[in-house]
């Protein structure tokens, strides 16, 4: 007999159960999860303080800050693919095909080192490029959720497969000569800060917004979480999944545009090797790899701990022969300060 | 189907369903009528064609003959998800939450704002959530994570969930399955309190038991095809089982006869003798004694330690203090191999969780603890695993086209008996089965205690591990637990509110609803 009407807004049962939980969010535990590498990088901001006095500086920090902006956008879509329990390893061959096949299509087809088709107008090149991201991720999603093939083959053999594409279109040779446009976002500056960071986090603050806001957002976690419960909560498990991996696609390529703006040129091996940083940075920050739990803000300081790494030993000198071992033992560290800091199991 | 236009029209009336998947028929020419505030039980053995209409009635699936009204007028398309919600709402079998979001955000679950480039209003979500939970009497916090949420506050969840799109009719698929002795007397409170305000079940399930405590009317399906609709009070235990199975049920009515036969027998060696076993948080200084060619009952409800002291005894926990011994020696090394060399088998409580890998086949997952056996220095050699595998198939009437099917192909009550044939693969001394007839068919049932039986009569033992009254008559002796101790043990010839009461932890109590096995005295 307790049916309130919607007129009397605040039930006093209802506000007391309200009152009586005023510090949980969404996500309950899911918040300790996400702030369990905060702690470990004031660790290594100490440490790099005690390392060398150049830590400290402006340019040093935007320095690590604009190198991540490459990795975050690839861990930006991981972290929303994983969510939402599916994986897609070849982001790291569509940073570096993108480029190549917009740049390709736009290019003279004479005159300069790399010959182009000239098809479309140089004005075009980004958002070819992009376009080219969402074509991948339709495609790997056509195979993963029509025709039912197993997503981590499936994106694993899209690696390759693209790789070996940039290579054959730009003949294993680093493109130099690109259009202005193309690489005005990733050396330009706003106010002071590179515009790719202002980019960067623009993006992660759209997209962990809408996870948290949107419903379709919260879909990603249901659908991890159990894609049976969330199609027959009503969700459109499929259609959600497929649009996640174009999104995934079109930030990859994104990031893509970041790094040849940023270096100046599409280099043959752009992004290879990637994938393991980008899993290792997702991971770490709370996304688990079985889908459904997770933020973006993990994913980012999971991003962040890791370049910082690589910054604070950087300048305390260690050879950079020994940078890949640490690189690794740095990966299993934050893992278990993660596992032992949220205090879940991570399966 | 009858005469319209007397009574108000059904909130759910389905004519003539025909449905086939490729060349089985799943329904032939079904109907069903479920009358306002009614509270209806629809039973049949597994493969009866229930899950079919449960589909059709939920719009998941689409009837390729017949038709399907609500409260008189014709279903909604297919597709319009909201509709169909407005009609008809569904609490499946397996748990449809989802455990990392919160309960108030599985509540709304896909409308937690009202439109979708709206923002969602976490405190307002909140408050709705509290609400519609209050609304339906049931005390969970709407903050907490649902993973954290007992089996039975979960259930309540998904009630208060389906009920929330407003339909008044909603379906049960099996809610008690999950469910502790206790826990089921709770629903069915609730379920009934919503009955008053007007709300009509259709409720499924295998405890026949609780069709006639809850229902009042009851639509049997065998085979595809609807059998018979009735008052529950008209159609007694036998003519219901007969229904369901299309034999006649005098001889062994469910559960009730398998072990009439045998008055001795309790006289063999000890075969399990378990002396002080002590697991924190579980179970404390239990001591328990099984001999040869006797099936003793491990009562007990769902927190009372019994189900981890039996996974205990398989290797599954290593017991803190205390000593198991099988055929008279000593089982030190803990760990499920240990526990396999020693003879005891084990039937786990979920099959689907514990018990079976769905994908391989029937064989291959008979034969999981005896590999081996199968080929010489380490090898499986196939023409042994099917020959073991065919055995078994033979010795426990598992119902599949061949050894190399997958389990998950097969139903429920066969599926169970390849559990069953897989602890019994090692020959045990003792096999030690916890709720051995979870969710499965009364002829299964029946069967599946017969071949318990049998593992006594062959001179091993026998240990079920149960709160299923229908288990628990079929053993010669039941030793209770609650809260981890040992409270009560019975010989034959207990009455049903003793045992109830020992699993419950209360010393005596004026008698139970769930009554004796004879099923003549339902009051409907």
């Amino acid at each position: 007999m307790s049916t309130t009407t919607d007129v009397t807004e605040p039930v006093p049962a209802a506000e007391a159960a309200a009152a009586g939980t005023p510090r949980r969010v969404p996500g309950g535990l899911a918040r300790f999860r996400e702030l369990s590498l905060v702690p470990a990088i004031l660790v290594l901001g100490v440490i790099g303080f005690i390392v060398s006095p150049a830590f400290l500086t402006s340019d040093n920090l935007i320095g690590v800050a604009q190198q991540s902006t490459e990795l975050s956008l690839l861990v930006l879509a991981q972290a929303l693919i994983l969510i939402a329990g599916r994986m897609d390893l070849s982001l790291e061959s569509t940073i570096g095909v993108a480029p190549v096949i917009a740049v390709w299509l736009v290019l003279p087809a004479a005159g300069g080192r790399f010959t182009g088709l000239e098809l479309l107008p140089v004005w075009t090149a980004i958002p070819v490029c992009l376009l080219v991201g969402a074509v991948i991720g339709a495609v790997n999603g056509f195979f993963i959720l029509k025709l039912r093939l197993n997503g981590f083959i499936v994106t694993l053999g899209a690696l390759t497969m693209l790789r070996g594409l940039q290579i054959a279109i730009s003949e294993g040779r680093s493109i130099v000569e690109l259009p202005a446009s193309f690489t005005y976002l990733g050396h330009a500056s706003w106010a002071g800060v590179p515009a790719a960071i202002w980019v960067c986090a623009l993006l992660f603050a759209v997209g962990g917004c809408a996870l948290a806001w949107l419903r379709h957002g919260r879909a990603l976690y249901a659908i991890g979480g159990n894609p049976e419960a969330a199609r027959t909560a009503g969700i459109r498990v499929d259609r959600i999944t497929w649009v996640v991996l174009i999104v995934g696609g079109v930030l990859a390529a994104f990031a893509g545009v970041l790094y040849s703006g940023h270096y100046g040129s599409i280099s043959a091996d752009q992004g290879s090797g990637w994938i393991f940083q980008v899993f290792a940075a997702t991971v770490i920050g709370g996304v688990s790899l079985n889908g459904g739990r997770g933020t973006l803000f993990g994913a980012l300081t999971g991003v962040l701990t890791l370049q910082l790494v690589v910054n604070v030993m950087t300048l305390a000198g260690v050879p950079p022969l020994w940078n890949q071992f640490l690189n690794g033992a740095i990966i299993i560290v934050a893992l278990i300060i993660s596992r032992f800091a949220s205090g879940e199991k991570q399966e | 189907m009858a005469d319209p236009a007397t009574a108000p029209p059904a909130v759910a009336e389905a004519t003539g369903i025909g449905k086939r998947f490729g060349a089985t028929v799943a329904l032939r020419d079904a109907g069903i009528s479920v009358a306002p505030g009614e509270s209806h039980a629809l039973v049949g053995r597994n493969g009866a064609g229930k899950s079919t209409l449960v589909g059709i009635l939920t719009g998941l699936q689409q009837p390729d003959t017949g038709t399907l009204r609500f409260s008189g007028e014709p279903a909604p398309s297919v597709g319009d998800t909201d509709a169909w919600r407005s009609r008809v709402a569904c609490v499946y079998q397996r748990s449809t939450v989802i455990g990392d979001l919160s309960v108030a955000e599985n509540l709304f679950l896909n409308r937690q704002s009202p439109g979708a480039l709206r923002p969602i209003r976490w405190t307002a979500l909140r408050r709705r959530a509290s609400e519609l939970l209050g609304e339906y009497g049931v005390d969970i916090d709407p903050a907490a994570r649902a993973r954290d949420l007992t089996v039975e506050q979960r259930q309540f969840v998904e009630i208060a969930r389906a009920l929330s799109f407003g339909a008044r009719f909603i379906i049960l698929d099996e809610p008690t399955a999950r469910l502790d002795a206790r826990g089921i007397a709770r629903l069915f409170d609730k379920l009934r309190d919503l009955q008053r305000q007007g709300v009509a079940f259709l409720f499924i399930s295998h405890h026949l038991q609780e069709v006639y405590d809850l229902c009042t009317t009851v639509t049997v399906y065998r085979d595809a095809r609807h059998i018979v609709t009735a008052p529950v009070a008209d159609l007694d235990h036998d003519a219901l089982v007969e229904a369901m199975t299309g034999e006649s049920a005098a001889a062994p009515a469910a559960g009730a006869a398998p072990a009439t036969g045998r008055a001795t027998a309790a006289t063999g060696a000890p075969l399990l003798d378990v002396t002080g076993l002590t697991l924190r948080d579980a179970y404390a200084d239990v001591s328990l004694e099984v001999r040869a060619g006797e099936v003793v009952g491990l009562a007990g409800a769902t927190a009372s330690g019994n189900v981890r002291l039996a996974e205990t005894l398989a290797g599954l926990h290593r017991a803190d203090t205390g000593r198991i011994a099988v055929a008279g020696r000593e089982v030190r090394a803990s760990g499920v191999p240990a526990a396999l060399a020693a003879g005891v088998g084990l039937v786990p409580e979920d099959r689907h969780h514990q018990g079976l890998v769905g994908s391989r086949s029937v064989a291959e997952n008979a034969t999981l603890t005896v590999t081996d056996q199968l080929g010489p220095y380490g090898t499986v050699l196939p023409s042994r695993t099917r020959e073991f595998a065919e055995r078994m198939i033979k010795d426990l009437d598992i119902r599949t086209p061949g050894a190399g099917t997958p389990v998950s192909a097969l139903s429920g009550g066969n599926q169970q008996k390849v559990v069953v044939a897989r602890a019994l693969a090692t020959d045990p001394h003792v096999l030690v089965a916890v709720r051995p007839t979870n969710g499965v068919d009364v002829r299964s049932k029946e069967f599946l205690l017969g071949r318990i039986r049998k593992v006594a009569d062959d001179g091993r033992a026998a240990l079920v591990v149960s709160d299923e009254l229908d288990d628990l008559r079929a053993c010669d002796r039941i030793v209770a637990m609650f809260h981890g101790r040992v409270v009560a043990e019975f010989g034959r010839g207990w009455r049903d509110e003793d045992l109830v009461a020992a699993m419950e932890g209360v010393a005596a109590r004026p008698a139970q609803e769930r009554d004796t096995e004879q099923g003549e005295e339902q009051e409907g």
